[in-house]
């Protein structure tokens, strides 16, 4: 297996990435801090190679509105922008809920609210895990904090969307988007043909054949018995989700009396807190969620019997820790510590935050 | 001497009844029945359908495609 | 000549169209949306693209054509159609891929999609009902109502102090280099179903063999929203919208 490791940017690789994974569709729209994504893939030129569309859309409106087209039809289909970008999208990813159409989009948020700065933070977790669109519905989160892992949850987003028939994005921001890290770029995975996708995705607007009956990818559904069926069934899904797909990553929790919760650039900061924490004496160690939908809620609570208490660390007025708060249900503290407006913090402060709750 | 002969087979669950086949029709063969079907439209028949000569003047206008048109070429 | 006689199979002239489906379809009587899914119907049969089509359905009251065509859909957010169909063709170069769009859908919320997609000249057919109202949230102003046109948001008539003008999309549709066949035509009369489904037979031969985009409009008519009869209607469409939105090609680059 060809295997290269290369010097690039968090947006950077997620270009390369999805090339590299078959992905038959990007379409996008520029915005600070991720249009290096759209300019990369514009370089790659991967219509030439690998048959892959690019389109610079007229907005994120129609972005996200060719990726549910595309995907609806059983194509990898995917966009990518930050945080008032992906507030317009919401319309669009509620509707890819409500009709299972397997759309993947990546957020590098930045500070907020409204036009807010460019500068990172992770201000969107509620937007990405309670909805901002309309409906009882959940997207597939996945949170990178590194470059590699930007690398990595291209293809795991397409293979999770498709498995489940359910949207999925990539909750990213400004940190890791922007920096450069050595990343093991994906072997490359050639884009399925129309005959594979027509056998894998038989539930896709693909062309009616004359042995079966037309597929009709919607979200509608005017009678309320049919509706609230659909309903439950989606619910169901999201169980099954939570069950089988939970990911998140410990450091150093084997012995520590206090835990910190991050996720993102966070928990890469917070992994230096924990270093200057244990040299002043601190047990403390780091769980790292990495599926925030699905939450690993029960990992959380196992993890709350055995500290003394919690911070959550994360990059906002505090969205996390109240996830981090349900899952502990009164066991133990839960702090949070944040900063605001696109400042990020020091590991330093993550340390001083933790030992005035301590 | 040949001319030709229609003849309508309209759908009366799918009609509507909003005539506008029957300002279409040239040879005023249909006309509103006084009656109502299942969906509570009342529909149209062919009420003189001797005129008729399979133009599918009604049968192209028709916006529920309701009415089927036969046309057969007959020796006089 | 007995009636039994005519009545054959091998004499049929005209019939519902083999891939209109049997569902009684929840359009008003007379409303001009029932004939345009016919032609689409017949003109998708006679290309022999039965299983190569994908319609992308809008909101409004043709939110469920999905529902009489037997073809692959795709139910679109209000206004998006266009998008939608560009990630389909772009994905799915060999499908027929088509919108199916109303006024509000195309001319209001759509406007940006619209216009994008046919200058980009991606090779799909936006087919645009026009009848100068909201017919399915009960009538109100369109952005392609006309000025004194009374609605249930202008009761009073369109006044342009207070509404604005009605909106001509063909005519920019025409305009943009994307575009290789924008044209104009109506359904309330044979002739009129005639052309109008030569026109759209040549927009769909025109989007197969690669030559950009297509807008194929028909000035329709919406009786209940009028409060007209299907009869009337006609009549007041052809009075009043026709000199506005004349019918004809605006636009013919196609050499089909």
């Amino acid at each position: 297996m060809e295997k290269e490791v290369v010097l690039m940017k968090g947006n950077e690789a997620i270009a390369h990435a999805a090339v590299r994974c078959g992905c038959d569709g990007y379409f996008g729209y520029p915005i600070t801090p991720q249009s290096e994504v759209i300019e990369t893939l514009a370089e790659l030129k991967p219509w030439e190679t690998t048959g892959m569309q690019v389109v610079q859309a007229e907005s994120e409106l129609a972005s996200i509105y060719m990726v549910y087209g595309a995907a609806g039809a059983g194509k990898r289909a995917m966009t990518s922008s930050s945080s008032p970008g992906v507030a317009l999208m919401q319309e669009g990813i509620t509707y890819m809920a409500g009709a299972e159409v397997p759309g993947v989009f990546v957020n590098v948020q930045r500070g907020g609210p409204g036009l807010g700065t460019i500068q990172p933070s992770q201000g969107d977790y509620f937007q990405a895990t309670r909805g901002g669109g309309n409906g009882d519905y959940k997207v597939i989160v996945l949170a990178p904090s590194s470059v590699q892992e930007m690398a990595d949850f291209v293809d795991l987003a397409f293979e999770l969307a498709f498995k489940y028939r359910n949207p999925a994005m990539i909750l990213s921001d400004g940190v890791i988007g922007q920096m450069m890290e050595k990343v093991v770029l994906p072997p490359f995975k050639p884009r399925r043909t129309d005959e594979e996708v027509i056998k894998q995705c038989p539930w896709a607007s693909t062309g009616k054949p004359k042995n079966r009956e037309r597929v009709v990818i919607t979200s509608l559904e005017l009678k309320p018995e049919i509706m609230e069926q659909r309903n439950i069934a989606l619910q169901e899904k999201y169980a099954k989700i939570q069950e089988n797909e939970v990911r998140y990553e410990e450091q150093l929790m084997d012995d520590a009396e206090y835990a910190i919760v991050a996720f993102g650039s966070a928990a890469r900061i917070a992994e230096k807190s924990v270093e200057i924490a244990r040299e002043q004496g601190i047990k403390v160690g780091l769980f790292r969620p990495i599926t925030l939908f699905p939450f690993p809620t029960k990992q959380i609570a196992e993890l709350s019997k055995k500290v003394k208490g919690i911070l959550v660390a994360e990059i906002n007025a505090g969205q996390m820790v109240q996830d981090v708060r349900l899952a502990v249900n009164g066991a133990v503290p839960v702090e949070q510590f944040g900063r605001l407006g696109g400042i990020v913090p020091d590991p330093e402060e993550i340390v001083e935050a933790l030992k005035k709750v301590m | 001497m040949a001319k030709m002969k229609g003849a309508i087979v309209v759908n009366t669950e799918r009609c509507k009844g909003c005539q506008l086949c029957i300002i279409a029709c040239p040879q005023k063969v249909i006309a509103l029945a006084n009656k109502v079907n299942l969906h509570g439209y009342p529909y149209v028949e062919a009420v003189n359908e001797e005129a008729c000569v399979g133009c599918a003047s009604c049968g192209i206008v028709c916006p529920d495609g309701c009415i089927t048109v036969y046309r057969k070429k007959v020796e006089e | 000549m007995d009636r039994n006689q005519i009545i054959s199979p091998e004499n049929i002239v005209c019939k519902k169209p083999t891939l209109m489906n049997d569902n009684n379809m929840h359009y008003c009587p007379g409303c001009s949306h029932g004939v345009v899914h016919k032609l689409i119907a017949e003109v998708i049969e006679e290309m022999g693209m039965e299983d190569k089509a994908v319609g992308v359905s809008p909101v409004g009251c043709a939110v469920f054509a999905y529902n009489y065509i037997d073809i692959d859909w795709q139910e679109a957010a209000h206004g998006r159609a266009p998008a939608l169909a560009t990630g389909i063709k772009r994905c799915w170069p060999d499908r027929l891929v088509f919108t199916y769009q109303g006024d509000g859908d195309l001319a209001c919320i759509g406007t940006c999609e619209t216009i994008h997609a046919l200058n980009r000249g991606e090779n799909i057919v936006i087919i645009f009902v026009n009848n100068a109202i909201y017919g399915m949230t009960g009538g109100q102003m369109a952005p392609t109502t006309l000025i004194g046109q009374k609605t249930s948001t202008c009761p009073y008539g369109r006044d342009p102090q207070l509404h604005g003008y009605p909106l001509k999309m063909a005519d920019i549709a025409a305009g943009l280099e994307g575009t290789c066949y924008v044209t104009r035509q109506s359904v309330e009369s044979v002739g009129s179903i005639l052309k109008a489904k030569k026109a759209l037979r040549k927009a769909f031969e025109a989007s197969m063999a690669g030559k950009g985009s297509s807008l194929v409009e028909f000035v329709s008519t919406c009786n209940s929203g009028w409060k007209l009869t299907p009869a009337k209607a006609n009549e007041w469409m052809k009075e009043n919208m026709f000199p506005f939105y004349p019918k004809g090609d605006l636009k013919d680059t196609t050499n089909l």
